[in-house]
């Protein structure tokens, strides 16, 4: 096990290494180059060069590259010139509430989806299952900011149940001492992913009740009911590990649009923020963070599986 | 599809009207699947309900703007003849916007760049997808090891993020913005056909052509490709869903096609600003717009996975 973890992790660098060269890339794309964005239209041609080679621009690619990722080394994510501060300070200061919203939000998903994917496997085919199924394919179908903005309209506005947006300045731990403000948001994004985790817990659990074994425990004379939780339940579970880690980006990518509805101020709000102010060294910035974010969830997802299979965990490779 | 028809002759061939088809060899046995597939998908109501459903929409939003016609693209026409946030009226059944822009009208016009957008975007996924995974899964060794790192590199960044990153470089138009969605979404497929491609290449009848000289284009051209269709249909129909969604979001994050034109995100985006006043003329409409269509192809999708898949039919 210990050799697959190792693989692992060299995986995950390389994965965070390949982030890195794309996003160096695509600074390089920026029309007029990093001068133009960081002097504005009307810089002069000497302006644009003397710029360059203060920062080392006039050097060949490669060598940019390698300084790119020096300084990446060091923790310096580059200079954002419209907040005229450096990046990694404006990501830090952000990072624990998007931490905060998302591992909350996918916590809560686990919570509905799992007893529901089950729940909905037992009843196969019958009505239970075909309407979960349409809402399943309607919460698949609904965009994550409508969702977020109904949530408002219903919940806020007309209810008045709970704040349309959490206080901006109150601390990531804020979502334990004043819960009220983070119930909608929370739920935007763990709506989500209800769907996808909720059918995957259906088909794992169908998937497993097929199994040989599971014919077995049902041929020895075990009750339904111990087949379905001494065996199929759990085996069926592992696989949600593997999925929570695979939907990872699509849960921060949502969580970028949940911060934006409810003007959360983690990571997805700076990323939008930066995104209208043509900050393009902020906006490759929060990117690269992000993806090494959720590089580093799935490792943490894959070693848990690993630990947690015995099949993994004892057979070696 | 080896197991799709080894699957569906032996279930026809034992009645002995179809025992002629059996022997008539390889086109009957096509004109069977393709029956067979269109049998199952037909007796999915809510599938072909979608079906009907998407071709409405797209009637609607492609022929509708000649028959109820309205001023979608003069903004100043707009806001000197017509009022701004009225709700719906005989004039204006669906009410209008914040620019005065008739909504109904509204809904098609964004709709033609919504469908757009998603069908091109899902179709230029599908297609770079399909050529980049058959290839990664036919030559295999280090080329298919660097093509799929290269895949898990790609999928590990949040989609979103990579998108606003490219929009914020390159102003959004229609055309960028599908080269943009599709350059996020054919990584899925790529590893879908790969997977194909790997458990095609060993079968006994590619094996057959390879042994009898055919060249690895004609192998992946005209055996892995059209063998692997099922995947590559049921992919691009929740494709296109997917980048509805996505042309939704960076429309509502204000990064969606420019004024004058319009896209449903970008409506949604404008309606939600007026949340607080109660318009909900410029909000539930193209919601549900977007949701309905969203639902209906991935009704469709799920319809032609069952069609086209037979490992998964009357178990």
């Amino acid at each position: 096990m210990l050799g697959y973890i190792i693989r692992r992790i060299i995986q995950a660098i390389i994965v965070i290494l390949g982030v890195s060269l794309i996003v160096f890339l695509l600074s390089q794309l920026i029309p007029g180059g990093q001068a133009r964005a960081a002097l504005g239209p009307k810089a002069t041609p000497l302006q644009i060069a003397h710029f360059n080679r203060l920062n080392g621009y006039n050097q060949p690619l490669w060598v940019q590259y390698w300084h790119y990722i020096l300084s990446i080394i060091k923790g310096d994510l580059g200079y954002s010139y419209k907040n005229n501060q450096g990046v990694t300070a404006l990501i830090l200061n952000r990072l624990p509430k998007t931490l905060v919203l998302v591992g909350s939000s996918t916590i809560l998903a686990l919570i509905i989806a799992i007893p529901l994917g089950m729940a909905q496997a037992v009843r196969r085919n019958q009505a239970f299952d075909y309407v979960m199924t349409g809402v399943s394919f309607f919460l698949y179908a609904i965009p994550a900011f409508l969702i977020g903005e109904l949530l408002i309209i219903w919940f806020s506005f007309d209810l008045n149940w709970f704040p349309s947006q959490p206080p901006t300045s109150a601390s990531p731990w804020a979502i334990i001492t004043d819960p009220r403000a983070f119930v909608l948001p929370v739920f935007s994004l763990a709506a989500l992913t209800i769907a996808a985790f909720s059918r995957y817990m259906r088909s794992s659990v169908l998937d497993t009740l097929g199994e040989d074994y599971i014919r077995t425990a049902k041929a020895k004379g075990a009750s339904p009911r111990r087949v379905l939780y001494g065996h199929a339940f759990r085996n069926a579970l592992l696989p949600i590990l593997t999925l929570i880690g695979l939907s990872l980006p699509a849960i921060v990518g949502g969580a970028l649009i949940v911060e934006t509805v409810f003007n959360y101020p983690g990571m997805g709000l700076l990323t939008v923020q930066a995104a209208a102010n043509d900050d393009v060294p902020l906006v490759l910035g929060t990117t690269l963070v992000a993806t090494a974010a959720t590089v580093l969830g799935s490792l943490l997802a894959d070693v848990l599986y690993a630990a947690a299979d015995p099949r993994i965990r004892l057979g070696g490779d | 599809m080896q197991p799709l028809e080894g699957n569906v002759v032996p279930d026809e061939a034992i009645l002995p009207e179809h025992e002629a088809d059996h022997d008539a060899g390889e086109a009957v046995a096509e004109a069977g699947f393709l029956r067979n597939m269109v049998r199952v998908f037909g007796e999915n109501k809510l599938a072909v309900a979608s079906l009907i459903f998407l071709v409405f929409m797209v009637l609607f939003c492609f022929v509708g703007p000649h028959i109820y016609v309205t001023n979608q693209t003069n903004a100043q026409d707009a806001l000197l003849n017509s009022t701004q946030n009225s709700p719906p009226s005989w004039s204006h059944p669906l009410g209008t916007d914040e620019n005065g822009f008739d909504i109904l009208g509204r809904l098609m016009y964004g709709g033609q760049i919504a469908l757009i957008v998603g069908f091109a975007a899902a179709v230029v996924a599908t297609v770079i997808g399909v050529t980049y995974g058959a290839l990664s899964g036919f030559f295999g060794g280090w080329l298919d090891s660097l093509f799929m790192r290269f895949v898990d590199i790609g999928l590990s960044i949040p989609v979103l993020f990579l998108l606003i990153a490219l929009v914020t470089i390159y102003r959004p138009t229609a055309p960028l913005l599908i080269i943009v969605i599709a350059a996020v979404s054919w990584l899925v497929p790529a590893r879908l056909i790969r997977a194909e491609t790997l458990s095609l290449r060993t079968r006994e009848y590619v094996q057959a052509v390879r042994v009898m000289g055919g060249s690895r284009r004609r192998i992946i051209g005209r055996h892995i490709i059209p063998n692997s269709v099922g995947t590559i249909v049921v992919f691009a129909t929740f494709d296109v869903a997917d980048s509805i969604l996505l042309l939704a979001a960076l429309g509502f994050l204000g990064l969606g096609v420019p004024a004058p034109q319009t896209d449903w995100g970008t409506m949604l985006s404008n309606g939600v600003n007026y949340a607080s006043n109660g318009y909900w003329w410029e909000i539930y409409p193209v919601g549900l717009c977007i949701i309905l269509v969203v639902v209906a192809l991935n009704y469709i999708g799920d319809a032609l996975r069952d069609a086209l898949e037979v490992r998964l039919q009357r178990r």
